[in-house]
């Protein structure tokens, strides 16, 4: 039943996060390229000032899954690395925590770019 | 006369102002009753599959910090192969900000250029254009962090 | 010899004949309603090459061996071609006139280029510069894609107003002596720029450009709509259309009851899913040399109009905010000569 209740948070919040980029494409003149630069912004503030958190406590991958959530990590690793390291942390923090995402996207675009090409519309 | 008022004079006193009115009203709007919907529940779905992901990651072991790591990677792997498989741009379609904004949406935004341009060379085309689209996200993201954490040192300092 | 009536419209009293025209269509268009109308349908978008460069231009070479086929003529047996695409450089139009050796002019009007070409080539007739000329344009869907905007597996919703760049090209021959069709007259646009922005939406970036032509042509010619079967628009799709009318009408014209957009006829819009309608130089290029030259020979037309439009902005210019100029050439076109 626990189980069954993750699901449904993670659905529910990862939904509307998603929901509130569609009503940013619909109604401003933002491109999708803004967008997604203002949910990981976003996400780096609203981890920065403790929001985010609970956020991802209560939906688990409904708020790490976002790209909000990236923001989150990167948020997240800084203060870790400040804290162990002080001023370094400033500048290695937020890559180190991001690093499986972009290493993996770096790694499955180039593998898929080798193996597969790109096809006509319809 | 400067080289702007000219252009409008020869339109026959239409101003910009009063043609945006008519190409606003000859526009179709978006269907955000359908496309709203719709980016909730494919992107919910993701998610929801993000955490199947991280239950079974967990279920095998691993700490929560890092079975959201492999959680990462493991949506981002399934969308690079998608968007080879010619699939995630026809999801998108449909799925709009619900295929865009979680963390597959990156993934394709990367992928995407990378298959498109390797035709321009391995370096050129696939390594040079790889984050065309992406990339902002990964400076800002950055820089955003940056600043966190400058902030975040000098009020450690002030509290000590 | 051509007879410049103003500053824009330009009659060719000896009315250059269209001596053969060809279109080449890919999967997409092979689908929509004017299938039975194209010499070639490619269902396979590549054409066979590994780039989609070069699969436009193996589209637009196809396009001149048909079109000089048809007319029974060499390559050498033509005096000028007048060529355009919308990739940098125009690089579809270089690379497949390579091997004819005509003597080449390279054209950039972007969805207007097959009127551009039309006209310079009847004007080139007309005035005895050329015996025959040929004009010929196309547009890929796939390399106007990844030049102009996101590449092919980008996931990306498109708005209503955006139009589809049309996979297919069009050639013709434009000779001194023979049968209908016959080009009469041109007006050569001018830019034509009313602030529009969005690249989404070039309908209505290139309307007032067509407005302009449109009027201008009719009043120098002293007719009225009335006086022509059909009126075609390049690619203004159903935004650009009904702004075309909205802005007609201020100045006291209808063409409504006899108007006709490339970008529409090309694609069934409720099937297709190309959203506001068709567009690229391929589009007009198919149309013209399928279904609108055909409906003039056979005689189901005495006189059309044919007005391609352009919309003549670059990725850098749309990224450093600035509007879109539109351009429309126009182009008189009847089943008798004289």
């Amino acid at each position: 039943m626990d189980m069954l209740l993750d699901y449904g948070k993670a659905f529910l919040v990862g939904g509307l996060l998603c929901a509130i980029g569609q009503v940013l494409i619909d109604y401003t003149k933002l491109t999708p390229a803004r967008i997604l630069v203002s949910y990981v912004v976003a996400g780096v503030i609203l981890g920065g000032i403790g929001v985010y958190k609970p956020l991802v406590e209560f939906a688990g991958a409904g708020a790490t899954v976002p790209l909000t959530g990236f923001g989150y990590l990167l948020a997240k690793g800084v203060k870790e690395a400040v804290t162990s390291q002080g001023l370094l942390g400033v500048m290695t923090g937020g890559l180190t925590a991001a690093a499986a995402g972009i290493a993996a996207a770096i790694v499955f675009g180039f593998l898929t770019a080798l193996f597969f090409r790109s096809g006509d519309k319809s | 006369m400067n080289i702007r008022e000219e252009r409008i004079v020869s339109q026959k006193k239409l101003t910009e102002q009063e043609y945006e009115q008519l190409n606003k009203k000859a526009s179709p709007n978006t269907k955000s009753y359908i496309t709203i919907p719709s980016a909730f529940l494919i992107g919910g779905f993701i998610c929801l599959i993000g955490q199947a992901l991280t239950n079974f990651y967990i279920s095998l072991g691993v700490v929560k910090d890092e079975a959201s790591a492999l959680t990462s990677i493991s949506l981002i792997f399934l969308s690079a192969l998608l968007t080879g498989l010619n699939v995630y741009d026809n999801i998108a379609k449909v799925g709009g900000a619900g295929t865009l904004v979680p963390i597959t949406g990156f993934a394709n935004a990367v992928v995407s250029p990378a298959l498109e341009f390797k035709t321009e060379g391995l370096v050129l085309g696939l390594g040079a254009k790889m984050f065309i689209i992406a990339g902002p996200v990964i400076v800002y993201g950055t820089l955003a962090s940056v600043v966190y954490g400058v902030i975040y040192y000098l009020i450690q300092l002030f509290i000590k | 010899m051509p007879n410049r009536i103003s500053q824009s419209t330009i009659l060719l009293p000896s009315a250059p004949s269209i001596l053969a025209y060809a279109a080449v269509a890919g999967k997409k268009e092979g689908e929509g309603p004017l299938r039975e109308e194209f010499d070639l349908i490619c269902d396979d978008t590549t054409f066979g090459e590994k780039t989609w460069e070069k699969a436009e231009m193996r589209m637009q070479m196809d396009a001149e061996s048909r079109v000089l086929k048809k007319a029974d003529l060499r390559p050498s047996d033509i005096d000028v071609v007048f060529a355009g695409d919308l990739l940098n450089q125009c690089i579809s139009s270089a690379y497949s006139l390579r091997g004819l050796q005509i003597p080449y002019i390279g054209l950039y009007g972007a969805c207007s280029t097959m009127a551009e070409s039309l006209m310079l080539s009847s004007m080139f007739v007309d005035a005895g510069l050329a015996n025959r000329a040929m004009a010929v344009t196309s547009s890929h869907f796939c390399t106007a894609e990844r030049q102009f905007r996101f590449p092919l597996e980008y996931g990306g919703q498109r708005t209503p107003t955006a139009q589809w760049t049309a996979t297919a090209a069009g050639s013709l021959i434009v000779g001194a002596h023979g049968e209908a069709p016959f080009v009469r007259g041109v007006c050569v646009g001018k830019i034509g720029d009313l602030g529009i922005k969005d690249l989404n939406n070039m309908g209505a970036a290139m309307a007032p450009a067509a407005a302009d032509t449109l009027q201008t042509f009719l009043k120098d010619t002293k007719t009225s709509p009335q006086d022509y079967d059909r009126i075609f628009t390049g690619d203004l799709g159903q935004v650009g259309s009904d702004l075309l009318y909205e802005l007609l009408s201020r100045e006291g014209i209808d063409i409504k009851d006899r108007h006709d957009d490339c970008g529409l006829l090309l694609y069934d819009r409720e099937t297709q899913d190309v959203h506001a309608g068709g567009s690229g130089c391929g589009c007009s290029a198919g149309v013209l040399c399928s279904h609108i030259l055909k409906l003039v020979k056979n005689g189901t037309y005495e006189n059309v109009l044919f007005m391609a439009t352009g919309a003549l902005m670059s990725p850098t210019s749309v990224q450093q905010g600035e509007s879109i100029p539109g351009i429309a050439h126009l182009v008189h076109i009847s089943r008798k000569g004289e």
